[in-house]
């Protein structure tokens, strides 16, 4: 079992207040106003970044390090679920392809 | 909001219900995956509970758990969250117009219940914010039970796999499929060359800058990306300003 942290409550919480201060952030105010124009554009790139920066090191490195096998299981895993999601543009079916394909190879080949 | 009578009494209510039903098995399924995914990256069953009542945002909880599990400092866990978020403050201009004549609690208690899916639904299905006050409660109440089933979707099945996760061995690694899912939205996000440009650059930048402390990796990426995407812009606009 593992153990539960008051740090990682606390994050939890934080986490929460930032769900309600982006799903409502334009309407918090009933002022009108205006993002400065270079936010608006920021908007644009910001979300595919921050998922980029979390997911990439998540599947070609081990703690940071880049693998240097092509024997690994992530490698494969999310190329199939990729392609699956630009296919079918189904973000359940690229789990799906992407587990299908990572298990076996895990579980099976040790990769 | 489903607790106010005005808007469960009312038929568009039911049909805001009817109308998210297609995709409730979806939800449940990312919801379920979710729940066994916080769990078996090491999260206890109560700080995974905490966090499908509280947070109540898929793709910010895995984004998180990586962070929480390698102790990254809470600014840095917040920042990310915040930045896999910015879709929704999009989402929150565009929907300002339907909502802006409720009392500010109420505003944003339908923020934070409007994720992408109810998101999407309600603003195919209106287009324009309604004239006449019985026009906005018809609204509002669609609203309201669109995010409702969504919401018991997302909720049941987490806990379901929460408490399913402790059954299955942690070396199967199921945790990988948070990533998938994580992957699967950020495909999802590529809809210009500019959006796809972002994303290598911030994906390269994560792994160049890994050894920087308490995952500073992940705010100096975004960073990266961010602002080279606008030098580009700056330097050669698209057509239109569209990206």
């Amino acid at each position: 079992m593992n153990g539960t942290d008051l740090w990682t409550l606390a994050v939890i919480v934080g986490l929460a207040l930032v769900t309600v201060l982006t799903r409502s952030f334009f309407f918090i105010s009933s002022k009108s106003w205006q993002l400065p124009h270079w936010a608006q554009r920021g908007l644009q790139y910001a979300p595919i970044a921050a998922l980029s920066a979390v997911v990439v090191p998540e599947i070609i490195t081990v703690q940071g390090v880049l693998i240097s096998t092509w024997q690994d299981a992530r490698i494969f895993s999310a190329v199939v679920g990729a392609v699956v999601y630009f296919w079918r543009r189904d973000v359940l079916l690229t789990i799906v392809a992407g587990m299908a394909v990572y298990l076996p190879l895990h579980l099976g080949l040790g990769w | 909001m489903f607790f106010l009578s005005r808007l469960h009494r009312h038929p568009a209510f039911v049909l805001g219900m009817r109308e998210v039903s297609p995709q409730s098995p979806g939800i449940a399924a990312w919801g379920l995956m979710t729940g066994v995914a916080m769990v078996k990256s090491g999260m206890s069953v109560f700080e995974a509970s905490a966090m499908t009542l509280l947070v109540f945002a898929g793709s910010s909880q895995l984004a998180a758990i990586p962070l929480i599990v390698a102790g990254a400092p809470a600014w840095v866990i917040l920042a990310t969250g915040f930045c896999v978020n910015l879709r929704f403050v999009v989402f929150s201009l565009h929907l300002r117009s339907f909502l802006i004549h409720l009392p500010r609690w109420q505003r944003m208690l339908h923020g934070y219940l409007t994720a992408d899916i109810s998101y999407v639904l309600f603003v195919r299905k209106y287009a324009h914010p309604a004239e006449t006050a019985e026009g906005r409660l018809e609204q509002e109440a669609y609203l309201a039970g669109n995010d409702f089933l969504n919401w018991l979707s997302w909720i049941v099945a987490s806990f379901v796999g929460i408490a399913l996760a402790n059954l299955i061995p942690t070396s199967w690694g199921l945790g990988f499929a948070g990533i998938l899912c994580l992957l699967g939205i950020q495909c999802s996000l590529a809809s210009s060359r500019m959006r796809m440009l972002s994303s290598a650059v911030a994906g390269a930048a994560a792994v160049v800058a890994y050894s920087l402390p308490l995952k500073l990796n992940i705010v100096v990426a975004i960073a990266v990306a961010v602002i080279l995407c606008l030098t580009v812009e700056k330097i050669r606009p698209a057509p239109g300003g569209q990206a």
